[in-house]
């Protein structure tokens, strides 16, 4: 078992008559990537506050490595947070806002170290000569790699980060995932980011944990949360996937892209434990695979995503063409329907 | 499509009565005074055409006017500043939104009454009937205020603090509170975090205040003329004086030259100072 540096033990967070946070018991391990995923309103970014300091807990504990901190204000915290649009000090440059957490420190390092430390905390997210800059002169993804300098010079307990990429546009937020992933091997800090993202919760972290209405629904790895999901809930916030209806409010899942397509049933492979006939309603040609949508008289209606790979056995289906699909037993799953 | 040939009669119409404005009551009249200040006193007082520099080199026998206006004006402006911070603090970082507006209107107040009212309240409340009698129950005796330049301080924080409190209530209002957020994490106290992120960001606002505070106090003859009782005068009553009393028109044209000189050399020389301590972006769209 690795060590734990940030515990929650029931901690729950009332604002007035709405309760934001409920009975949460997260536990960030020393050194993991773990993230919080959920939609907006889940409790996500007030959990998120209750590690900094910002808010602070209607009930319940938080500890940081093994103290307690419960009532202890942000500034005396060893945790540092990236922010969501980033909060730079406009009237500092780089550099500055870069030090501004060693200057804070008493003793406070001398001047040679906190330049020392700042050259080599811009080096390592590639701002290099970027010192003497102000903050309007950087784009959005620089802006944002500051805010990591910013945070990691602290050298804090935990980073937190809250919906760091969203203000990114697509290409740059896929490269700061690769970069927050290599970042976050190479300092050896852990990591703790709030996202409404599963692509970039499950592309980046060590552990996934999956809040809904303020209470902690399923925590594991991406590749857990996957193939085991716990309820639909689960299954349908990471990744996509096919429900149909089953006996006592069950439902049975079957991911999209396990579900075998041909036209006729005995082209079908071996093995199968659900065979049915349907025809097709859409077709969405997506270049690595295409996505089909079936209509099937036994089974209602559900999404097939065949990867370009399987068109040499199976070949094309065009829209009202008539086919098979089915699946094999183990890639059926029967989840609680919430 | 829009013919606009005629767009620039229809912009030289729009600036005309601003240009109109400035020509007739702005740079003639400054013109004049440039020129009456190179001029002689004719005998029954007023202008005689000559060209002299006798009025500049005469103006140290003003001294002491000049001097209680640079050096009370920027106090005055230095304590109005000072008072005026807490008050816009409060109302834009500690007030429900739902009251600010109210408690705005109320600092404003008191420009609803006359401000030659105003001051002769405050001759009453610093004469010796008001404060210092009060005082002198507590064991302070024999404190006078009245007509000194303590009197005319008080007078000027009174008097200007509501022009002085909704720049400063507006740059803070802009603050993104983030910023103090982001200052907390970091691991700054309070305290720092209002020396290091609020009171920095907050300076284009305290400029403005202060530039529109210390213009207005350099000019001013009323308050040191009620406040200070004729004893702590400044170069507005000097200015006065010199036109309506001793006639000497070329003289205290002078005067007015030095005094709009001095207040160009102030005033950029403090804006470049703010502006060299704050994001000169944002600055600039204050």
């Amino acid at each position: 078992m690795k060590q734990v540096v940030i515990e929650f033990r029931k901690v729950s967070k009332r604002f007035g008559d709405i309760a934001a946070v409920i009975d949460n018991n997260l536990a960030v391990e020393q050194g993991e990537f773990l993230s919080i995923l959920g939609p907006s309103g889940c409790g996500k970014t007030t959990s998120l506050r209750m590690m900094a300091g910002f808010e602070q807990p209607t009930s319940g504990e938080v500890f940081i490595r093994g103290e307690k901190v419960t009532g202890v204000p942000a500034y005396r915290r060893p945790v540092n947070m990236v922010f969501q649009h980033y909060a730079l000090f406009p009237h500092l440059s780089i550099a500055d806002n870069v030090s501004y957490g060693l200057r804070q420190r008493s003793p406070r390092p001398s001047a040679g170290e906190i330049t020392k430390s700042v050259d080599e905390a811009l080096d390592m997210v590639r701002l290099g000569g970027f010192g003497k800059r102000r903050t309007y002169e950087l784009s959005g993804g620089q802006q944002q790699r500051v805010a990591l300098a910013r945070a990691l010079i602290n050298r804090p307990a935990v980073l937190l980060l809250d919906e760091p990429l969203a203000a990114l546009d697509r290409k740059l937020r896929r490269e700061m995932q690769v970069e927050l992933q290599n970042l976050q091997r190479t300092v050896g800090i852990t990591f703790l980011l709030v996202t409404h993202d599963q692509e970039e919760a499950l592309s980046m972290s060590d552990r996934v944990c999956v809040m809904r209405e303020g209470r902690v629904v399923q925590t594991g790895s991406p590749r857990d949360l996957y193939d085991t999901p716990i309820n639909r809930y689960v299954a349908e916030f990471v990744g996509k996937s096919n429900f149909f209806s089953a006996a006592s409010g069950n439902v049975t899942s079957v991911r999209p892209e396990l579900i075998d397509i041909a036209a006729r049933r005995k082209d079908l492979p071996q093995g199968l434990a659900i065979r049915t006939d349907g025809r097709v309603l859409n077709r969405i040609f997506l270049g690595e695979q295409t996505e089909y949508r079936i209509a099937s008289d036994e089974l209602g209606e559900f999404t097939v995503v065949a990867p370009r790979k399987a068109e040499h056995l199976s070949g094309t289906f065009n829209i009202g063409d008539s086919i098979s699909a089915g699946w094999r037993p183990e890639h059926a799953r029967l989840l609680p329907d919430n | 499509m829009q013919d606009y040939r005629h767009s620039r009669w229809i912009t030289a119409a729009l600036l005309a009565p601003a240009g109109v404005f400035f020509v007739f009551l702005l740079i003639l009249p400054l013109v004049v005074v440039l020129v009456y200040s190179f001029g002689a006193r004719a005998p029954a007082g007023g202008y005689e055409a000559a060209f002299t520099f006798d009025n500049y080199l005469n103006l140290p026998a003003r001294g002491k006017a000049f001097f209680n206006t640079l050096t009370l004006a920027p106090l005055g402006t230095l304590l109005t500043a000072i008072a005026a911070f807490p008050v816009a603090y409060i109302l834009a970082l500690k007030t429900d939104p739902k009251w600010r507006v109210t408690l705005l209107v109320l600092i404003m107040a008191p420009f609803w009454t006359s401000q030659l009212l105003r001051y002769y309240a405050w001759i009453m409340l610093l004469g010796s009937k008001g404060i210092p009698s009060w005082l002198a129950y507590i064991g302070i005796a024999d404190l006078r205020i009245i007509n000194t330049p303590t009197a005319v301080l008080i007078g000027a924080v009174y008097g200007f603090l509501p022009l002085m409190v909704p720049p400063i209530y507006v740059s803070l209002e802009k603050l993104d509170k983030r910023l103090l957020e982001a200052s907390a994490d970091l691991g700054a106290t309070p305290l720092r975090t209002f020396f290091q992120v609020t009171l920095p960001l907050a300076l284009p606002g305290v400029a403005t205040g202060s530039m529109l505070v210390f213009i207005l106090l350099m000019g001013d003859y009323i308050l040191p003329q009620y406040l200070g009782g004729g004893k702590v005068f400044f170069i507005g009553n000097a200015l006065v004086d010199l036109f309506l009393q001793s006639r000497n028109w070329p003289y205290g044209a002078a005067v007015s030259v030095a005094l709009v000189l001095i207040m160009f050399l102030t005033i950029s020389l403090y804006m470049r100072f703010i502006l060299s301590r704050t994001d000169k972006r944002r600055a600039a769209l204050v």
